[in-house]
């Protein structure tokens, strides 16, 4: 099997999909002869042509609204949102007209946004948010977050056939620093959790980049045995996995590197509180981004995204609880 | 098909009957569907075109089968008629009814025979022009001959939308149909505080053509609409058509239209697109008579049958918010009336 970066597994779902269906059509600003902001169309252009390689205006409210349009015709576009942030500029687009249009009208929008996300190199308040938690909260669109390379082929290529709005978390932290196995060839991944690290005293749950700083955290943590849950799905929620994993070990932490206030882990720990109040041991504890920007300098940077250190720390307290 | 700039050369006596039929039908429509309104039958609010009926059945008629609408607004519920929309799915969805166009999930003028090559709008103006503009650039990449049309007023000029689905579809000279309704007022805000220069004078700097017409006249918006698709399908890029126009009632039915001078109203009151085409067309001794009876009996017995549907089944409120299995795209079937695209085929 070979071994390639998140970021080569994004491309080559891409790849796969682009030749298997024809339908299926990339389209953001800097995509085709400049190969992408971090590469990840690089070679599409020449593989596929301009017709399917397309480069476009500054315009999100556009490249959604008019990927809408594709959708709708019958195209299977892919649009690329230069970095997630500027996801807010077509919010209006992907939230009231794809989000909306099945519900509505019993038109089937088949439509994926690709949105590199989350921050921890200096990106500044405006290239380093994470802005899931706005399209779980809006009915009609799904909304997929892998942390593995593994995943990232599987997800973007489930995202690329699912007949609906599709908002694909490319944690761009992990492009090139993070690598794996990758199986050849096409593939599905369902929308679904997968435990990342079994585990029986406590749960860490997270997804994106925090996977990573939640399995670093708890290799060896005072002896304990930690499960960290990979939500991999935001939109459905894997409520089954989540539940089966607390009535499991009985404490859990919920883990965002989005800002704390209603992010993903807030509708997590609700639905643990509601549906496993019974199993627990320990309050369900969260550690997140404070509600602020993300800052621009390092110390500053770092003081907010949850650490390797503060991950221990929320762990050890569950744990002694 | 040669291009033709008068429309009166492209339209048979058949033609003439019908876009009287379905200006009629639209008024006709909009009475009943304000009537119902007042009786209670309408939950929320009503919405109509009164003064507007030349505006969207003169542009849909010049549309083929395949040609998308997307999407008619608050003032035109010609295009659907023109589409064959089914009438008494249309008084089912306004009453909140069970139907296929929207199954209670949607009101007022929010609805579309996907079937029929029709989108719904949202109401965040003017979304639908972008989506338009993704249909055209969906048909130029496969290498179909086919437009895309969309409506919009002229309040809906003023926000980003507007500009990006301007500048992308210039940019591109894409297969769209750009029809503004300048129908003076957007709810109370008239032009004069909307924009600093008239849309139509903008279009030029968008790489765009753009022409005026009188909205009222209904054969001279099928003749620009007309133009503009084959502009459009010869791949010389979007037309931006101004039809101008008088919306003769309030915003809504809740709305008394107060801030709207006498003056204004009276004098667009002359230029009423239905008294103006059944003069015309009675100089042609077409039996006026007939369509209207005609138009009566197809509006009561589409209400009757929209009265005898019950209401949808509360358990379906939370039903399909996603596709499941392959998608059905938006059809390609529309109803094209116009006697000129059976001489010639599919479409010039």
């Amino acid at each position: 099997m070979p071994s390639m970066t998140y970021l080569q597994a994004i491309s080559d779902a891409l790849r796969e999909e682009m030749r298997a269906d024809e339908r299926v059509f990339v389209m953001g600003e800097d995509v085709g002869a400049f190969g992408g902001a971090f590469k990840v169309t690089d070679g599409l252009l020449d593989e596929f042509g301009a017709e399917r390689v397309r480069d476009t205006p500054i315009a999100e409210a556009a490249i959604v609204g008019t990927a809408v349009g594709a959708a709708i015709a019958g195209l299977r576009p892919v649009c690329e949102m230069q970095f997630a942030d500027f996801v807010a500029c077509g919010f209006d687009q992907l939230v009231n007209v794809a989000g909306k249009m099945h519900y509505r009208l019993g038109l089937a929008v088949p439509l994926t946004v690709r949105l590199p996300s989350g921050g921890g190199f200096s990106g500044g308040p405006f290239h380093s948010q994470n802005p899931e938690a706005w399209f779980m909260h809006a009915p009609g669109i799904k909304v997929v977050a892998p942390s593995t390379p593994e995943d990232a082929k599987g997800l973007l290529i489930s995202a690329i056939r699912d007949p609906n709005p599709v908002v694909f978390l490319e944690h761009k932290h992990l492009y090139r620093r993070v690598k794996g196995e990758v199986p050849e060839g096409p593939y599905t991944t369902e929308l679904r959790a997968r435990v990342a690290r079994e585990g029986s005293d406590l749960t860490v749950i997270a997804y994106g980049a925090m996977v990573h700083t939640a399995l670093e955290a708890t290799e060896d943590l005072d002896g304990a045995s930690i499960e960290v849950l990979d939500l991999r799905s935001l939109v459905p929620l894997d409520e089954e996995a989540i539940l089966a994993s607390v009535r499991k070990t009985s404490k859990v932490l919920v883990v965002d590197e989005a800002n704390q206030t209603c992010a993903a882990g807030a509708e997590v720990a609700a639905l643990i509180a509601d549906r496993a109040f019974e199993d627990l041991d320990g309050p369900v504890r969260r550690l997140a981004t404070p509600d602020v920007p993300i800052p621009f300098s390092p110390p500053l940077e770092q003081a907010v995204l949850p650490s390797v250190e503060r991950m221990k720390e929320a762990c050890r307290e569950l744990l002694a609880y | 098909m040669p291009r033709r700039d008068t429309a009166h050369e492209l339209l048979d006596d058949d033609d003439r009957r019908g876009l009287l039929h379905h200006m009629l039908l639209m008024r006709a429509v909009e009475e009943r569907g304000l009537a119902l309104y007042k009786q209670g039958k309408v939950p929320g609010s009503f919405y109509d075109g009164r003064g507007q009926e030349a505006l969207s059945v003169g542009a849909t008629w010049a549309l083929a089968a395949e040609d998308a609408v997307c999407s008619p607004l608050i003032r035109d519920l010609g295009a659907h008629l023109v589409r064959g929309t089914d009438l008494a799915e249309i008084f089912r969805h306004y009453m909140g009814r069970e139907n296929a166009l929207s199954r209670g999930r949607e009101g007022n003028i929010h609805f579309g025979d996907r079937r029929a090559g029709v989108v719904g709008p949202v109401s965040m103006l003017p979304d639908m022009m972008v989506v338009a503009v993704g249909l055209a650039m969906a048909y130029r990449m496969r290498g179909e001959s086919r437009c895309a049309l969309t409506f919009f007023g002229d309040g809906a000029t003023s926000r980003g939308d507007w500009h990006e689905a301007m500048n992308w579809a210039g940019l591109d000279k894409l297969p769209v149909v750009f029809v503004m309704e300048n129908n003076q007022l957007a709810y109370s805000t008239p032009t004069a505080r909307q924009y600093a220069v008239n849309p139509v004078e903008r279009a030029a700097g968008y790489g765009i053509a753009a022409v005026t017409v009188d909205g009222n006249d209904v054969e001279a918006v099928f003749g620009a609409a007309s133009v503009a698709r084959e502009r459009a399908l010869a791949g010389e890029g979007p037309t931006l058509i101004e039809a101008q126009t008088m919306r003769m009632h309030g915003h809504g039915a809740h709305d008394d239209a107060r801030y709207v001078s006498a003056d204004l109203v009276a004098s667009w009151a002359q230029r009423d697109p239905i008294d103006r085409y059944v003069a015309a067309l009675e100089l042609r001794e077409v039996d006026v008579a007939a369509i209207r009876a005609e138009v009566a009996e197809a509006v009561d017995s589409a209400v009757a049958a929209a009265l005898e549907t019950g209401m949808p089944d509360p358990a379906s409120a939370t039903l399909g918010v996603f596709h499941e299995g392959e998608p059905e795209p938006l059809g390609s079937g529309g109803r094209a009336p116009w006697s000129g695209f059976a001489l010639v085929g599919a479409s010039a």
